[in-house]
This record gives structure tokens, C-alpha cells and sequence, in this order.
């Protein structure tokens, strides 16, 4: 437990904390955000337009593959997987409050819908 | 055992002073604070654009909206056009990737590439976003402007409002202007980190940080696309 932690210079930041991110973990990562693209895709272009899936499903599905999409670009390509977990809470932070913030504002555009003079 | 000498034990835990508990360095955590302020702005925006969205009983349809690649055809492609400009900007964002990469092993000539390669890639876009802007005039949209009814009854699938065309046409190019203003700015500090790289600033200081940096902000550039390419073009 005697772990002698000295501030943290440049050069043992830039070698000590980056192990993880190859560059095959990289074009994986571009693989997967290629494929949710291309369903997003095949949602769009057919599976919609065929009457597969009601648009109303279809964009619940869009958010949560875009969500995933963030997910591996924060997590990989802006490497927070790889931070300590007290930077990555105070980050979740911000986008819990940005999700609240849009959930509160889709009920007032729902209630706006219901209750404005038709425009 | 006195309180004294418990207040006298020396604490260890991440907390308790002495250490960095994030362990990051400090123009990293500079630049998480600046895009966590940047993803209040545009969430403010698009959250904007969504209720304004819930609120109208009509909306233009976007696959009517967007359905020409400029140059090539002006009808009957939906989305083609911006799926090209969405891989185009992934593409970057690895190019980005890579060059921080490169610059974990310090190897300058590979950085050099990979930095080049995303300066294209972001110039691709903002080419893209131009012609996609130029075409959207021609057809009568512009901040404050919509087109004539005609044109608007081929962009709607049910009943045409005007209001909602407005709304649609101001939030479309404040969105995509102010996205596309931080892809140009994320194209100049990236040709600045491209010459100070080729200038040997990196190699000298001992760590490629700066790109990781730079990197960072692209990579939340791209971020915010993936955000916008779902709320304007697939919803």
C-alpha cells in the first residue's frame, strides 16, 4: 500500500496510462460504428418504406443505435474506457442532466402539440 | 487511542490530497470541460429542434427534403448524400485515431500522415456540406426563407404547414452552420498541429499530447454529427 504517487509528469503520463487501444481495437471500432450506420440504413431505406416497421418503432431503434454509436466513440476513440473511473462519473454527470433536460422538453412539445390553436 | 492522533494518521485513499485522482493532464481535463460546455450548446439547439418537432402536427419529410447528391442527381436518392458525408466524417475521426496512435510511439512520420489524411477528411465534409447548403437555396431554404407552396407540397407527406417549413429551415442551417463552423475550426487547429508536428515541436518536448488534445475535440465534432445525422435526416 506504500505506493509513492509524485505528481504526474508529461512523460510518465504519455507511457504509463495508454495501453489498451491498438490499432486493431481501432478499426474494430470503426467496423461497429459502420455497421450500426448501415442499419440505420436498411431501417431507413427499406424496412420502413415496406411497412416492416411503424416509423414510431423505428425511431425509438434510431436513438438507441446512436446512443451506442456515442457510447463507442467516448468510450474508444476519446478514450475515456481507459480513464480513471472518477473522471468518467463526473462526465456521465453532465449527460444524465442532458437527458433529463430532453426528456422535460419532449413533454412540453407534447403538450404544446395537444393544447396550441392549429398552425 | 485520542482523536488527536487519529486526525495525525495519514490517509492514503485517491481523495485525501497529495495525488491527481483523475490522473489526467491538465490541458486534457481543460478540454473535456470546454466540450462538456460545447455539448450543453448544442443539446440546448437540438433539444430546441425536437420540441419545436413534437410540438407541429406537420413536418417537412426528410427523405422527401434530402433526396439529391448535388452533381449527380437532383431527385431519388434519399439519404444517399449525407450517408457519404456521415462515413467520410467517421473516416476522419479514425484517421484521428490513428495519428494519436502514432504519436503514442512517437513515430513523427506516420503522425504527419494520419494528420494529413483527417485535414482531407474534414475538407471532404465541409465540400459536401457546401454543395448540400447550395443545393437547399436553389430549392427556396435559407435562414427566414422557405420555398413557394408548390415546391413545398412535394416535401411534406400529409398537410403542408408553412410554419413548420420555417421552423424547419432556421433550426436545419443554425444546426448544421454551427456544427460545420466546428468542423472548420477543428480543420485550422488541425493544420496548426500538422505544421508544429512537421516543425518538430512534439519530438522535442518529449510527447505527442497536443494531438491527443485536438484529437479529442475532433473526435466530439464527430460526436455531435452522428446526434444531428439521427434527428434531421432518420427521425
Amino acid at each position: 500500500m506504500s505506493e509513492i504517487h509524485t505528481d504526474h509528469s508529461h512523460d510518465e503520463h504519455a507511457h504509463g496510462e495508454h495501453a489498451g487501444l491498438d490499432k486493431k481495437k481501432i478499426w474494430q471500432v470503426f467496423g461497429i460504428l459502420l455497421a450500426i450506420t448501415v442499419i440505420e440504413f436498411i431501417i431507413a431505406l427499406v424496412l420502413i418504406p415496406g411497412g416492416h416497421m411503424s416509423q414510431h418503432i423505428g425511431n425509438f431503434v434510431y436513438i438507441a443505435l446512436t446512443l451506442l454509436k456515442a457510447f463507442y466513440i467516448v468510450a474508444y476513440f476519446m478514450h475515456l474506457k481507459y480513464e480513471k473511473i472518477g473522471l468518467q462519473l463526473s462526465l456521465t454527470v453532465v449527460f444524465v442532466f442532458i437527458f433529463y433536460f430532453i426528456v422535460l422538453m419532449l413533454i412540453e412539445g407534447g403538450y404544446l402539440h395537444l393544447h396550441m390553436p392549429l398552425v | 487511542m485520542s482523536s488527536l492522533s487519529q486526525l495525525d494518521q495519514v490517509k492514503t485513499t485517491p481523495w485525501s490530497g497529495g495525488r491527481s485522482p483523475w490522473s489526467v493532464e491538465y490541458g486534457k481535463i481543460m478540454m473535456w470541460f470546454f466540450l462538456v460546455s460545447d455539448a450543453f450548446t448544442f443539446s440546448s439547439l437540438l433539444i430546441y429542434y425536437g420540441a419545436q418537432r413534437f410540438s407541429k402536427f406537420t413536418w417537412p419529410d426528410p427523405d422527401l427534403v434530402f433526396q439529391s447528391i448535388p452533381g449527380i442527381t437532383d431527385s431519388g436518392a434519399p439519404l444517399v448524400f449525407v450517408g457519404i458525408m456521415t462515413f467520410i466524417l467517421i473516416m476522419s475521426s479514425v484517421t484521428m485515431v490513428l495519428a494519436v496512435e502514432a504519436g503514442h510511439r512517437r513515430s513523427k512520420k506516420e503522425v504527419v500522415w494520419w494528420m494529413i489524411a483527417t485535414i482531407i477528411g474534414g475538407l471532404m465534409f465541409l465540400g459536401c456540406q457546401a454543395a448540400e447548403w447550395t443545393h437547399l437555396f436553389h430549392e427556396g431554404f435559407g435562414w427566414g426563407k422557405i420555398p413557394t407552396m408548390e415546391t413545398l407540397h412535394h416535401l411534406f407527406t400529409g398537410e403542408v404547414s408553412t410554419v413548420s417549413a420555417l421552423q424547419f429551415s432556421n433550426l436545419f442551417f443554425t444546426i448544421t452552420g454551427f456544427h460545420g463552423f466546428h468542423v472548420f475550426s477543428g480543420v485550422i487547429i488541425n493544420i496548426i498541429i500538422l505544421c508544429m508536428t512537421i516543425n518538430g515541436t512534439f519530438e522535442k518536448r518529449g510527447h505527442y499530447l497536443m494531438v491527443e488534445k485536438v484529437g479529442l475535440y475532433w473526435h466530439f465534432v464527430d460526436l455531435v454529427w452522428v446526434f444531428v445525422f439521427t434527428f434531421f435526416y432518420l427521425v
